[in-house]
């Protein structure tokens, strides 16, 4: 773990001196302290996601991964590909960091439930079934770092889960194997807070705006009591106070070491949230954001983050009446920083790509656009040093595309996770969760393989 | 330059910019002028051959002339529009839009009539709002002609009528009244505890109940002495002086529109996911010889032979409907393969119940174009196929001498999501394209 934080301390600094001599970032690598197989991809067009620390598009690049990590990019002919390194002929497909997908809710998980409204300490990560087929689909789609989230029926509905689709070979086993873990090896997620009509309901849920407001400062003021009483009395176990984790999880909230993931639609709706974020020093995104475009300065302002979803038409209630597909190019030339998400199911994970079309569509930048599916996510998830771009140093997720991710006609061909192969289209089992058929709709198949092993055991016997 | 030269410059006629801007009673923008010219760099007449660097000539509402740019004379004072690409007017096979809109509150929500589970007298024309937001916002990507009615969730939810996606009144708007009666064989049909129909044996032994009683209806309409369009009239002063005898028979609205299924007036349109389902539907149509339509069949790619032996039409699922439920088999490639077997099909927009609440028939033959299905096959499924299907191909769904002047215009390939919806012409009047603001 030591070491992983070391890495990305000369990331940090690789990337500053990119940005000093610029023209140097075409082709920049960072292999020290990487182990494992070499392998290069020759001839790619690749999209780096990160038009910061150098050219957001590279005609005929290279990349080169080592073990679960990238270590090089650049035109192809400039990259040192260092001796005993696999190559392959990209031969012009296009090549883009791994789709980071800020709002999921695939795995069919749960947190809170009807007792309350505010429900901060319970963890989606307990309710996530990870032989669900949606990660295989969502993998389809290019994506490889999914943040799992509660509903939205709740102020607080709960700790959301930050996760890796790590579905190569086998396919992991239980929860753990998809976690993304911290320094400390704690795993990462959020907080998922709602405001608007959704987290709306009979007592005792808020009737109203102004109630579901009050809630939440409420148990924000006890949180910060219940931290100002834990710092008080310092190691003297004898004077702190009952652990309480819906309060723990508010108050990594106001430390920011865990960011809300806050479900808002309408204009007035987005401000009070930009207000409670204030008051509570909150690190917030905001999700969905529909009328967003209505009040795009004054989230500009706020340096708050948009994480917005694009529908094929407007409604299906009130507050997503005045939805628009401009709601990306609006929110991104006041400033803000925008990715898009799933919302998975409300979308098909198959076709994330298509959310940064139809926002192109209606005049979003491109190369925005590009990032908005990969490092404006990361960001949002506190993870752009790990993941989001073709940058060396980075985790190697990444997606091979037949053509321009944002045509119709463009096909996700693989993805990779960490260095492996995560989804092939040309395997028959794989194309089943890209296109669908019988059997698509079906847990992945380990887990009949466990039955079958059960099987066995019992007949040892 | 003289004015004519002039008008064309602009890429307006010199009525348009000169004298006649006005407001539509619907809101629209519509011009004075009756002549409209469309030049296309593409036009994909559909019926016939793509004219490459086109004009199409609407006059009073009607197509008057096709052809190459330089052998086609526009008209002095028409209303001139360039496109990359001219399609004909979109035609959606299967939605609730102007029932179900787009604020999704029981204020706008008449698709679906829960308290019966058999209800086929209900008319589309009865509930169909033609100032629907969501109309407008469908006719904005090229969308001209809907096949809207009655939801998906009771056994038998009611009728469905065909409109044009402008016109003040339903009345303006209709096509066809009354042009399928809308069935569904799915758990979303089943009811809980002790009401029916609960399985799915129970569905189908309703349907072919109400058939067999219509069958008994129709025939003893047949023998009735008091018949107007093969129906009694059930109007006491209408038995001729005869004696008021069994013979008469009371009018039966919920009969009446089975007979009229029976008669092949009406089709039974029939949603059904699962094989199971479609196997259902297509045994109850050969039971009965009713001329039925499958709807949704996100499960016809384990059916292809079946389906194709009964030629049966599917009015196919959105290619983007979520895979899950009883949805969950479904394949981005049914409509490839429906194609490869010869099975008529269209692509819906369908029914919504959430958000988005409505989808765009354009975005879903998209889809199906990015999955082996051809691009010309793709747009035949949103234009000739539906109009086929839904019996109006000698009115709308493609580009011919006498149809309606029905249009939609791009700016490029119309299935690609970055390309734009830049105009679109119904019944002659020109509408504005997508909103890019």
């Amino acid at each position: 773990m030591e070491m992983d934080r070391r890495r990305l301390l000369q990331l940090g600094a690789s990337s500053i001196a990119c940005m000093a001599v610029g023209d140097v970032c075409s082709h920049r690598s960072r292999a020290e302290g990487v182990s494992g197989e070499t392998t290069a991809w020759l001839d790619a067009k690749l999209l780096t996601g990160d038009s910061k620390a150098g050219p957001a598009v590279i005609d005929r690049g290279t990349l080169v991964v080592r073990g679960s990590k990238i270590i090089a990019v650049g035109r192809t002919g400039e990259v040192a590909i260092p001796e005993g390194t696999k190559t392959i002929d990209a031969g012009g497909k296009w090549i883009m960091p791994g789709l980071v997908c800020t709002h999921s809710h695939i795995g069919g998980g749960a947190a809170a439930d009807g007792s309350a409204p505010i429900q901060p300490g319970v963890r989606i990560l307990d309710s996530i079934n990870v032989r669900d087929s949606g990660f295989k689909r969502a993998l389809a789609g290019g994506l490889t770092t999914l943040n799992i989230m509660p509903g939205s029926g709740h102020l607080v509905s709960g700790q959301t889960l930050y996760c890796k689709l790590r579905y190569a070979g086998k396919g992991p086993t239980t929860i753990d194997d998809i976690l993304i873990r911290d320094e400390q090896g704690k795993s990462l997620g959020g907080l998922k807070m709602a405001n608007g009509t959704n987290s709306q309901g009979d007592s005792p849920f808020p009737g109203t705006r102004g109630k579901s407001a009050f809630l939440v400062r409420e148990q924000y003021i006890k949180a910060r009591e219940y931290h100002a009483k834990v710092v008080a009395a310092k190691e003297d176990l004898e004077k702190r106070p009952p652990r309480d984790l819906h309060l723990e999880s508010l108050v990594e909230a106001m430390q920011g070491s865990r960011i809300v993931h806050h479900h808002t639609h309408r204009h007035d709706d987005i401000i009070t949230v930009l207000r409670l974020a204030q008051e509570f020093n909150l690190r917030v995104v905001l999700h969905h954001v529909s009328e967003g475009w209505k009040v795009a300065d004054e989230i500009a302002a706020a340096k708050v983050p948009c994480s917005i979803i694009v529908l094929d038409s407007p409604g299906g209630k009130l507050e997503a009446r005045d939805m628009a597909l401009k709601n990306g190019r609006v929110l991104s030339k006041a400033g803000v920083t925008v990715a898009f998400h799933t919302d998975d199911w409300i979308t098909d994970s198959r076709l994330f790509a298509r959310s940064a079309a139809l926002a192109v569509r209606a005049g979003m930048d491109r190369d925005q656009a590009v990032s908005a599916l990969t490092l404006a996510g990361a960001e949002m998830l506190g993870l752009e040093s790990r993941i989001g771009s073709l940058s060396p140093g980075k985790d190697a997720d990444f997606a091979i595309l037949s053509g321009d991710p944002l045509s119709v006609y463009s096909r996700v061909l693989q993805t990779w996770v960490e260095g492996e192969k995560a989804f092939d289209l040309s395997e028959p089992s794989d194309a089943l969760f890209a296109e669908g058929g019988q059997g698509a709709g079906s847990d992945l198949d380990p887990f009949l393989c466990c039955y079958a092993q059960a099987w066995q055991v019992g007949g040892a016997k | 330059m003289n004015i004519f030269k002039l008008s064309r410059w602009l890429g307006v006629g010199a009525p348009t910019w000169c004298f006649a801007l006005m407001l539509g009673l619907d809101g629209s923008t519509t011009y004075a002028a009756d002549v409209i010219a469309i030049r296309g760099k593409q036009i994909h007449t559909v019926s016939g051959k793509t004219i490459e660097n086109g004009v199409v000539v609407c006059v009073d509402g009607k197509i008057a002339t096709i052809g190459d740019a330089g052998s086609v004379a526009i008209p002095e004072g028409a209303v001139v529009r360039d496109a990359e690409v001219v399609l004909p007017g979109l035609i959606d096979v299967r939605t609730c839009v102007g029932l179900s809109g787009i604020l999704n509150v029981d204020h706008d929500s008449d698709h679906l009539e829960s308290s019966s589970p058999l209800q086929p007298e209900l008319r589309a024309i009865d509930a169909y709002n033609p100032r629907e937001e969501l109309v407008e916002y469908l006719r904005s990507f090229g969308v001209t002609t809907v096949h809207t009615g009655h939801a998906p969730g009771e056994l038998i939810s009611g009728q469905t009528l065909i409109a044009k996606t402008t016109g003040n009144s339903v009345e303006a708007a209709v096509v066809v009244d009354g042009r399928a009666i809308c069935a569904t064989l799915a758990e979303s049909s089943q009811k809980s505890g002790k009401q029916s129909p609960g399985t799915r044996g129970k569905q189908m032994a309703m349907l072919r109940t109400l058939v067999l009683e219509a069958i008994e209806h129709r025939s003893k309409l047949a023998k009735s002495p008091s018949k107007e369009d093969g129906k009694n009239t059930g109007d006491e002063n209408d038995q001729g002086g005869k004696a008021a005898d069994a013979a008469v028979v009371v009018r039966n609205l919920k009969l009446e529109a089975i007979v009229d299924v029976l008669e092949g007036k009406k089709a039974l349109l029939i949603t059904a996911d699962r094989a199971q389902d479609i196997a259902s539907a297509l045994r109850l149509a050969d039971e009965f010889k009713i001329s039925i339509w499958l709807d949704s069949a996100a499960e016809a790619h384990a059916m292809l032979p079946q389906i194709a032996a009964a030629k049966v039409p599917v009015l196919l699922h959105p290619s983007m409907a979520r895979a899950s439920g009883e949805k969950e088999n479904i394949t981005f490639r049914n409509a490839a393969l429906l194609k490869k077997h010869n099975i008529p099909f269209a692509i819906q927009g369908g029914y919504e119940p959430y958000v988005p609440k409505a989808r765009v028939v354009l975005f879903e033959a998209a889809i199906a174009a990015a999955h082996e299905l051809s691009k010309e096959a793709a747009i035949e499924a949103i234009t000739l196929s539906p109009a086929k299907i839904l019996g109006i191909q000698d009115k709308v769904g493609s580009i011919e001498v006498g149809k309606d002047a029905d249009l939609a215009l791009y700016d490029g390939d119309p299935l690609e999501y970055t390309s734009h919806c830049v105009g679109v012409v119904v019944n002659g009047k020109l509408f504005p394209g997508e909103s890019r603001d």
